[in-house]
């Protein structure tokens, strides 16, 4: 049976070649789209390079203050993380850094842009940074606040040139201070934005002094590592339980928020309580998958009506000879999918032409777009969507059609 | 075989009623070859697709082999047809996407058969109207006669008790014609297969054991 239906349906799709292109067109095309874009969030939620210890970290980045007029969300202010976030007993490690900052140097009379960021020295041993060549800030080094730094491969080349001689021992100027590089990681996409940093340095160089702002809000976020990730809820609720008992700052505030979030709930936090960025994020990318399918789907609807109306002296005869109109609808939609799993092929590929075009033009600095299972895994599971939808509809008011109606078309 | 009671059909628009068929009562027996004649749109056809379960009567019942069909969901009517009824049309009504063979095939795709007894049986249909070495051809690649012989196979290859043929004849020259009549006498005298045909042709209709004759949807002969 299967063998059939798949004959007619390569005939059906040589006979209208047209028809076909503009179906094919449609469905490859978009599924491009959305092959693309989900390379693209694939690779920003689920590459963790540095931080590979996902499962059993828990980020601190926000604190928000809510009144009944006003709102205020920021991150946290470094005496924050030592007062509090330090004083959780579950995590084994707490990573600390700052946000980057950016300050402009001269090199041969060449201005470069160096975005810098503080860390401390537990930040090394949580985070699983790739050295190129030398060895991250020692604790030694942080604690006697030594003008060391850690630079990326891209700075590396960037201000040292791109022979290949080694860049440890040489100094970095930044902010009109020399530091001293002690090692070179492989860079990051600055879509990892809370670790991305051309140079780290360490966080007891920093230029305002660290505890002198006893508020909560500032620039500075912490990784709480916990032994393991069955230790993860544990951590969770341990931290609620610091927040809720936080004292609230100012008469104009009555709520304060601050999350121990996974990874994932951490990137796409909004800043805003009341609006999840979880919501926000799923629904955002529903809607941009839904309008992208939405007018193919339409349009491979209705050429798919067009297509079996033609059709309908062969839907009359197969009524006639014992097809019942269930057997009918089934026949088209495998049709339908023999239809949309060939986009989906030509999908696949112009989907890979197209993210080497993107990586090869460097759109985003260090972020490679990959064809990898899960991406491969939504494509299936789009062109299945894709093949239904536009299959069942017109497969079903052809069952419908009168068979001496369809004899005599 | 077909017992047909007071059927009446009648096509209803917002602004008016057409009687096909006013009270028509017919008995067939089994292994008759019954023609139905009549001018043009005095319900020959319609009255030849309420008996083959293609349309439904507007009034009446239908009995075919011992079954009232009346309250057929579509499904048991597929299978019913399936297994009862063989259909030959003016028009042949082959898919010409596909090969002979798999034209033959198609009824038997209906059923629980495999792929290799539906290529057994669809050859034989083949042979049995002369047409066994063109099974690889598409049905554009071959004249109106050896058409209308490929959808007498189809007809006869899931072994149907009965064969309603619309105006087997009509698009072919005589000499074809009579090709066509005589393997569907044949197959009404060496199979017993009942056949109800509908033709234009006077001729070909004594050739038959029984003639109906519809005048404006009702039976005068």
């Amino acid at each position: 049976m299967l063998k059939n239906y798949f004959k007619i349906a390569i005939a059906v799709l040589r006979r209208r070649k047209f028809f076909t292109f503009i179906s094919l067109f449609g469905i490859s095309f978009t599924l491009t789209i959305l092959l693309v874009m989900t390379a693209f969030i694939d690779k920003v939620v689920n590459d963790n390079y540095p931080d590979k210890k996902r499962d059993r970290s828990l980020y601190i980045s926000h604190i928000e203050l809510r009144g009944k007029e006003s709102m205020n969300s920021s991150g946290l202010s470094y005496s924050y993380i030592s007062r509090f976030v330090n004083k959780m007993k579950t995590p084994v490690k707490i990573a600390v850094s700052s946000g980057f900052g950016s300050t402009n140097t001269y090199v041969n009379n060449r201005k470069i842009v160096i975005n810098y960021k503080y860390a401390n020295a537990a930040f090394w041993e949580v985070l699983d940074f790739e050295f190129v060549e030398g060895k991250p800030i020692s604790r030694q080094q942080t604690d006697n606040a030594e003008r060391v730094t850690v630079i990326s491969e891209d700075m590396k080349k960037e201000y040292f040139g791109d022979d290949n001689s080694p860049a440890v021992g040489k100094y970095i100027e930044a902010d009109n201070i020399k530091y001293r590089v002690c090692g070179v990681v492989k860079s990051l996409p600055i879509t990892s934005y809370t670790l991305y940093s051309d140079i780290y340095l360490p966080i007891t160089t920093s230029k305002t002094k660290l505890d002198a702002d006893k508020g909560y809000m500032g620039n500075y976020s912490a990784i709480v590592l916990a032994e393991n990730s069955s230790d993860v809820p544990k951590m969770k609720k341990e931290y609620d339980n610091i927040v809720a008992k936080l004292p609230i700052p100012g008469k104009e505030w009555d709520h304060l928020y601050s999350h121990a979030d996974t990874y994932i709930e951490g990137y796409v936090r909004t800043g805003n309580e009341k609006s999840s960025g979880m919501v926000y994020a799923f629904t955002a990318i529903t809607l941009f998958a839904l309008f992208v399918m939405l007018l193919p789907t339409l349009n491979l609807v209705n050429v798919n009506i067009t297509r079996i109306m033609e059709r309908s002296s062969e839907i009359g005869v197969r009524k006639a000879f014992g097809a019942s109109s269930k057997t009918l609808v089934y026949q088209f939609i495998v049709e339908n999918l023999i239809l949309t799993f060939l986009g989906g092929i030509i999908g696949v590929v112009l989907s890979v032409v197209v993210m080497y075009f993107i990586n090869d033009a460097e759109l985003i600095a260090n972020l490679n777009l990959s064809l990898n299972f899960t991406v491969l895994a939504y494509a299936l599971f789009t062109c299945m969507f894709f093949g239904l939808l536009s299959g069942v509809y017109p497969a079903w008011r052809m069952s419908k059609l009168n068979i001496v109606l369809a004899l005599k078309a | 075989m077909i017992r047909l009671q007071n059927i009446e059909k009648v096509y209803r628009t917002d602004t008016i009623q057409t009687l096909a068929l006013n009270s028509i009562n017919l008995d067939i027996e089994k292994g008759e070859f019954l023609s139905i004649m009549g001018p043009s749109g005095c319900g020959k056809s319609t009255l030849l697709n309420i008996m083959g379960l293609l349309d439904m009567p507007s009034k009446g019942s239908i009995n075919i082999d011992s079954q009232v069909t009346d309250n057929f969901s579509d499904k048991q009517l597929a299978a019913f047809r399936n297994k009862k009824l063989g259909f030959i049309f003016q028009s042949y009504h082959l898919i010409n996407d596909l090969q002979v063979l798999d034209n033959v095939e198609l009824p038997l795709l209906y059923r629980d058969t495999t792929a290799k007894e539906r290529k057994q049986l669809a050859t034989e249909a083949l042979e049995k109207v002369g047409l066994s070495n063109r099974i690889k051809h598409f049905p554009t690649q071959l004249s109106g006669g050896q058409r209308q012989r490929v959808a007498i196979a189809r007809a006869i290859v899931g072994r149907p008790e009965i064969i309603l043929a619309d105006e087997p004849t009509g698009n072919l020259d005589s000499a074809m014609g009579n090709e066509i009549m005589d393997i569907l006498l044949q197959l009404n005298r060496d199979e017993g297969t009942t056949i109800v045909m509908v033709t234009h042709d006077e001729h070909m209709a004594k050739k038959t054991h029984r003639l109906v004759r519809l005048f404006d949807g009702s039976q005068v002969q």
